[in-house]
């Protein structure tokens, strides 16, 4: 195979060819064909990405490690962490779906939030070896299964549903999970990675820019 | 625009899959390896629209149990009640929360159908050819993609009520079967989105 020139990039949307020129501060490159967003002009994202992983990571063991919410009724008192809610459904005999709710909820974005930490830290640095490649892939997939700013919208139905049985009060770990939900859209809408791969090591030691055509 | 715009199959380069770069095909067989990442590069699918059909098909059927079987069920010492998803809809209506109820409406009934009247619509219409709202088709497929992981919201909410209603033996909350059908037509859905290929919409133009 046979390399073209860098800045040469198809739509994934549309596979229209089209050069991206290098884009101000602010600025969006967006497919003239099909309206997808190509590429956005950001100086610095990457110590700024730096940081969002970092306070998204200490946020999720936060999220993870604190109850939620507590109720008290008939003199129970009763709390649950986010892997509670799995445990429970578990327990009560709806096993698949105690195990999607933990994978969506906790396995998936602590996969996203660490190769992303891992990927950031390896690319400051090009070109990055080439596990990077490996860890670009998980955060994509993770990325998709990942959901927990709708594990925040279903935290908060459950709350008023709750509320009308018993006294509930909201505890650290929901607003933890609150600021996680934020924490990873801003992630996944800050990062490029097009733009990352380019600062990886080429598998073919041979090719890479020098015979890049045209 | 007559003779085609120039897209990456008409000039005969295939953008890897996984990292993007474009790349010239070595020899007219395959299999060719990316020179960037490694992996390896497919042209095109060969039947592009059977995977997508399929899961659309099976998203469908486990839409009725999803929706006639009990999510959750309450129980408590003079009786025991379960509730489907649309009972939730009604009992948060009723009770005042309309807001509440829209949510769930949207979240586990508009957004699912939606998507699988959507994708279906986009399979039909790409497998016509047709040239027809093209952007607008584009458009359509961004938004199902960002919007199908919201009917995960009631599991969610199943998952929650059920951690924390456990007062043996005055009431407690148990799951339903339903919360499983409802969890496979969401990660169904998300498959039919990924296996469809967008640029196929525009193959024709
Ligand atoms: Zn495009
Ligand atoms: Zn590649």
């Amino acid at each position: 195979m046979e390399p073209l020139a860098a800045d040469i990039v198809a739509c994934p949307d549309c596979d229209l060819l089209q050069r991206v020129p290098p884009l101000p501060d602010g600025g969006t490159a967006r497919c003239p064909r099909c309206g997808r967003t190509l590429a956005h002009g950001r100086p610095g994202a990457s110590d700024r990405m730096l940081a969002l992983a970092v306070a998204a990571l200490v946020v999720f063991l936060l999220a993870n490690a604190e109850p939620l919410m507590r109720l008290s009724t008939a003199g129970q008192e009763v709390s649950t962490t986010v892997l509670g809610g799995a445990r429970e459904m578990w327990r009560q005999g709806e096993r698949t779906a105690a195990l999607l709710v933990a994978l969506f909820a906790v396995v998936a974005p602590f996969v996203y939030i660490s190769a992303m930490l891992a990927v950031l830290l390896a690319t400051r640095r090009p070109p990055a070896p080439r596990w990077v490649g490996v860890l670009l892939r998980w955060a994509e997939v993770s990325g998709l299964w990942s959901m927990v700013e709708v594990m925040m919208l279903g935290l908060l139905v459950a709350l008023v549903k709750i509320a009308r049985l018993a006294s509930v009060a909201p505890r650290v770990g929901l607003f933890a999970v609150g600021a996680l939900a934020f924490l990873l859209a801003a992630m996944s809408a800050g990062f490029d990675p097009r733009e990352a791969w380019s600062r990886v090591r080429w598998a073919d030691e041979g090719g890479g820019a020098g015979e890049a055509l045209r | 625009m007559r003779g085609g715009a120039p897209t990456a199959a008409r000039a005969g380069v295939v953008p890897c899959g996984t990292c993007g770069l474009l790349s010239r095909p070595a020899g007219a067989v395959g299999p060719w390896t990316c020179p960037r990442c490694g992996d390896r590069i497919a042209s095109r699918r060969e039947r592009p629209f059977q995977d997508a059909w399929a899961y659309i098909v099976a998203a469908a059927i486990c839409y009725l149990p999803a929706n006639t079987l009990p999510v959750m069920t309450t129980r408590t010492i003079k009786y025991e009640e379960p509730s489907t998803i649309i009972g939730g809809v009604v009992y948060f209506y009723e009770s005042g929360s309309w807001f509440l109820a829209l949510i769930i409406l949207v979240a586990s009934v508009i957004i699912p159908l939606g998507k699988l009247a959507s994708l279906a619509y986009l399979l039909a219409t790409t497998q016509r050819r047709s040239t027809a709202y093209n952007r607008e088709r584009a458009r359509l497929y961004r938004l199902l993609k960002v919007i199908g992981r919201w009917s995960m919201l009631d599991v969610f909410v199943v998952a929650f009520v059920v951690a924390l209603i456990q007062f043996q033996p005055f009431m407690s909350v148990v799951p339903g079967t339903g919360v499983l059908f409802f969890a496979a037509v969401v990660i169904l859905t998300i498959f039919a989105a990924d296996s469809f290929d967008p640029r196929l919409i525009w193959d024709a133009d």
